[in-house]
């Protein structure tokens, strides 16, 4: 018996956990850095198209998204094809220009990222371009995803 | 004589639970985080109409008009179409020069234009195919050169490149894609 003891107190069964708290802290930040948090909730539906041949956008900071698609009224209900830019629905399209053009102003590199729903049709898409042609913002980009 | 050990044992900071908190922290940033990058078609508008100046003047022969009506059908210059076929089509199109040198295609890549026009009733997802079905046509014609040309593919030679404005491919096949001005008064 005395010979186990004597063993058992000489080796060390446990892990070394001392580091732990660095390891944690160094994923920690690099997911606050990477990370982008959720900034609207969407009041409309949008499943994405899908696309072979698409590109990345790499500077996110340029991208203005624009929401089209069928509001959601409750679970599983949906109403009539509404635009939504940022966290409101937008009320008349011609408001699209105004909004638009003051986002332009503030930067003038901008890229409108159309999320439509793959269920709109192009009439609501071609009025929404209308008026991003009026307000001056050219770089538009069709959000779709990679098809499978 | 113990006072004076016991005061000195409880001098450090409980480091214990930092562990427990850095990962409440992790769970939470991992939780909410969203890592996908945005993908999609991009495309220029052009600026809007001015009335006084007229539509520059462009050779019939130079434009491939597609034309998706509500229920989806195609019309290529006025001919009915598959989906299937308007790659071809398109490739055909503009790279007319180095392939069948037809007179009713255009005259050269660079001169070449695509037109596509959709009704209002057209589904979103037709268009996008159409336009995925064009880039497409276009990424062959720019991967075949580019691998006759530098012997790699479209995408390794312009990741290679230090700014966009080097590509000796896009050079030779730009991609001049118009979506047409919608019909006044349609609805």
């Amino acid at each position: 018996m005395s010979k186990f003891k004597k063993k058992n107190a000489k080796t060390k069964q446990e892990v070394p956990t001392t580091a732990l708290p660095d390891i944690v802290f160094m994923l920690l930040i690099f997911f606050m850095v990477t990370t982008v948090l959720r900034e609207v909730t969407l009041q409309v539906r949008v499943e994405l198209t899908r696309a072979e041949n698409i590109e990345k956008i790499e500077q996110k900071r340029l991208v203005s998204y624009l929401y089209v698609g069928p509001m959601v009224l409750g679970a599983n209900t949906f109403g009539d094809t509404r635009v939504q830019i940022d966290d409101a629905l937008i009320e008349e399209i011609s408001f699209i220009r105004r909004i638009m053009y003051d986002k332009l102003l503030e930067q003038p590199k901008l890229i409108v990222s159309l999320r439509v729903d793959r269920e709109s049709e192009m009439g609501i898409v071609t009025d929404v371009q209308q008026e991003l042609r009026q307000a001056g913002t050219l770089q538009i980009n069709y959000s779709t995803r990679r098809l499978q | 004589m113990f006072k004076k050990k016991r005061g000195r044992e409880s001098a450090e900071i409980p480091s214990s639970s930092l562990a427990d908190m850095a990962f409440l922290l992790l769970i939470f940033f991992l939780v909410v985080s969203t890592i996908d990058v945005d993908t999609g078609i991009g495309l220029v508008l052009p600026p809007p109409p001015d009335d006084t100046a007229p539509p520059p003047p462009i050779r019939e022969r130079n434009l491939l008009k597609i034309l998706v009506n509500s229920q989806g059908m195609i019309l290529i210059n006025e001919r009915p179409a598959a989906v299937t076929e308007v790659r071809e089509r398109v490739a055909n199109f503009v790279d007319n020069a180095n392939r069948a040198n037809d007179e009713n295609l255009s005259v050269s890549p660079l001169a070449a234009i695509v037109s596509i026009k959709t009704d209002r009733q057209t589904p979103y997802e037709m268009y996008i195919r159409m336009l995925d079905e064009v880039r497409g046509s276009y990424k062959e014609l720019r991967d075949a050169e580019s691998m006759r040309r530098f012997g790699v593919s479209y995408d390794r030679y312009s990741a290679s490149l230090a700014s966009p404005s080097d590509d000796e491919i896009r050079k030779v096949y730009p991609m001049n894609v118009s979506i047409a001005e919608p019909d006044p008064g349609s609805n």
